[in-house]
């Protein structure tokens, strides 16, 4: 191995500093035995304790998670829907139209998408809850999963679908037995794409939430202006931890996926 | 006792199991296929052969109802085909890629077909079995196509295709995929498969050897037409365009005009200064026609002293050599700057060889050894 230039080092060290030093002291702090947040009092996971005894942030917690499922699920099936037929579809009126509306939301400013949804919410008159925020969460984050799918989709052998229809498949049999079977990594990092997405949303959600209920980082947002306590940190600590799993699962997942892929390659080559 | 000749296309009673009838297929502005027709028979191993972009692979497509003609009718068995899904018809394809399916265990793929027409459990098992031993693929039934080589691949494509036993099977350059040994192989084994399952075979096939290994009859194409119809020895032996003869095989092509001198027999004047070349053929030619007379390599004979008592003869240097190991092809520049190509088999060891480059030779070939070609 050859030995980094300190030039390179420093670059590495610097770019990982201001990524991680923040949340590594937020992550230590929580561990910290004393109330002060800023003072370090010994090793504790007191504050883990007392988080599980507040019902405010479960109940937060609870909804969040019955939101990025529910949300994330309704995702990945119209975005993988919308990804199969930009990619399948062939030409058709307003394809390019299709496609860039798909993309748009992806670059769109989170406060516009917020604000739009809030005033169709109130338009319709749906009440802000649960419900609200299910559907907001859906509308933002489908085109990533669609991103996700499309992209596996595009280096996806159409012979085999082919090969599906010529064995005595209806088209939507060789979707289910061959299609989906195959893209399903794709379509699986896409869900916890979406998950991670909307586990920590803070602005669509209080755009769309209502007093009924409260995603967590609305609460932990609310609850840091009246002063951060160690509780906070505590949650936020895991917070990292399920995002951290759900993002590298969604990798690992495409990552072997890329590895299996490469490996029938390179068999089909020596062969 | 000879065994009956295969040859249904002479046969005025018979009738062919596919018919395509003044069939056009185009892409926005693109003519894949050209106003054809064309029939072919039970049992048969058609071959389309043809530069890529001819129009073979589409022809078999719309076969397989990927593709839809924009004029014209294709009959499977008398029913027209137009309105039939790829999921209805009894064709079976075999894809280029082989298009495993790479979730399914060899077994699995095979039976993926006859699992979709509900057929019972120990039938489906007892028809896996079957191609499995056809192919010689019963020890990798429960791998997966990754876990296999490209050769086995092939052959379980081939199992899964025809599990279902289809009244056409359709492959798609079946070989492409192989190195030359392997392929040799395998188009003997496709061959004896064949004639096993009396199974109609048509090939698109880019190769011109392999289409005249395999098949029955081999349809040359180009542009979207088919060219010329024939066995392959015809095909050969007797091209009816110099599009033909130079698609298949080496050939040397000779331009002159010519002059009756004899029932079915002509002589072609081509360069100026050298002796006009006697020529048999059957096709007739008006005098003064311009033509185009077409010479297998390995009909010319060299000499290095002139023969006498042959029909034609002229006379050449030596410019080049390819020694093939069996054989060798000689490209002798005649005076008049043409290239001729003769080929003979190397019978003695390389070191005892009678020509080098240089060498003056003497180049001959009988009348009937050369094709005369009106374009």
């Amino acid at each position: 191995m050859t030995r980094m230039s300190w030039f390179n080092t420093v670059s590495l060290t610097l770019g990982f500093a201001f990524l991680y030093v923040p949340m590594l002291i937020l992550v230590i702090f929580s561990f910290n035995d004393g109330k002060l947040v800023t003072v370090w009092a010994g090793f504790s996971t007191r504050w883990y304790g007392e988080l599980m005894q507040n019902e405010a942030f479960l109940d937060a917690a609870w909804v969040t998670i019955k939101v990025a499922v529910a949300s994330s699920t309704i995702a990945t099936v119209l975005g993988t829907m919308a990804a199969y037929v930009l990619v399948r579809g062939g030409r058709f009126m307003g394809r390019t139209l299709f496609s860039g509306m798909i993309y748009a939301p992806l670059v769109m400013p989170e406060v516009i998408t917020g604000l739009s949804l809030l005033l169709l919410f109130i338009g319709i008159g749906l009440d802000r809850g649960v419900l609200t925020i299910i559907l907001a969460h859906t509308t933002f984050s489908m085109c990533y999963v669609s991103v996700v799918v499309s992209s596996r989709l595009m280096t996806f052998d159409r012979s085999l679908e082919e090969a599906a229809l010529d064995l005595g498949c209806s088209a939507a049999q060789a979707f289910r037995l061959v299609t989906l079977p195959i893209i399903a990594p794709a379509v699986i990092s896409g869900w916890l794409l979406a998950f991670t997405l909307s586990l920590d949303d803070l602005v669509i959600a209080s755009f769309t939430s209502g007093p009924a209920a409260t995603t967590l980082p609305i609460k932990i947002y609310s609850a840091v202006r009246l002063g951060v306590s160690p509780e906070i940190n505590a949650l936020s600590t895991i917070m990292i931890a399920i995002v951290t799993i759900g993002v590298i699962t969604a990798s690992l997942a495409n990552k072997r996926q890329m590895v299996r892929q490469q490996r029938d390659e390179q068999s089909a080559v020596r062969s | 006792m000879t065994s009956p000749v295969f040859e249904p296309w002479n046969d005025p009673e018979a009738k062919p199991l596919i018919e395509f009838q003044n069939v056009t297929k185009r892409f926005g502005s693109f003519t894949a296929i050209d106003d054809l027709t064309i029939g072919i028979y039970e049992k048969e191993f058609f071959a389309l052969l043809g530069p890529s972009g001819c129009g073979k692979t589409t022809l078999m497509r719309m076969l397989a109802g990927f593709e839809t003609p924009t004029e014209g009718a294709i009959f499977l068995a008398g029913q027209d085909m137009a309105p039939v899904p790829p999921n209805k018809r009894a064709t079976n394809m075999m894809f280029q890629s082989y298009a495993l399916f790479p979730h399914l265990s060899i077994w699995d793929n095979i039976a993926f077909g006859l699992k979709r027409e509900s057929m019972p459990k120990p039938d489906i098992e007892a028809r896996v079995d079957e191609m499995l031993r056809l192919t010689r693929m019963e020890k990798f039934a429960r791998r997966k196509p990754h876990q296999i080589s490209g050769g086995q691949r092939q052959r379980v494509a081939l199992a899964r295709s025809l599990a279902k036993h289809p009244k056409l099977l359709l492959l798609d350059e079946p070989l492409g995929a192989l190195d030359k040994k392997l392929r040799q192989d395998t188009q003997f084994e496709l061959m004896d498969i064949q004639e096993k399952t009396g199974t109609t075979f048509v090939i698109v096939t880019h190769d011109q050897e392999e289409a005249m290994t395999v098949a029955s009859r081999v349809a040359v194409m180009d542009n979207g037409k088919i060219i010329q119809v024939s066995t392959p020895d015809r095909i050969y032996e007797n091209p009816n365009s110099v599009y033909v003869a130079d698609f298949i095989g080496e050939v040397n092509i000779i331009d002159g005009t010519v002059t009756p001198n004899g029932p079915d027999s002509y002589s072609v004047a081509w360069k100026d200064g050298q002796p006009p070349l006697n020529v048999i053929s059957p096709t007739a030619f008006s005098d003064g026609q311009s033509c185009h007379l077409a010479i297998r390599p390995e009909k010319v004979t060299i000499n290095a002293e002139k023969p006498a008592d042959v029909d034609n003869v002229v006379q050449g240097k030596i410019l080049d050599i390819a020694y093939l190991g069996n054989i060798s092809t000689y490209h002798v520049e005649l005076p008049s700057g043409v290239v001729i190509k003769a080929q003979s088999a190397n019978t003695r060891r390389i070191s005892r060889r009678a020509f080098t480059w240089e060498d003056t030779v003497w180049l001959s070939w009988t009348a009937t050894a050369g094709v005369l070609l009106a374009n």
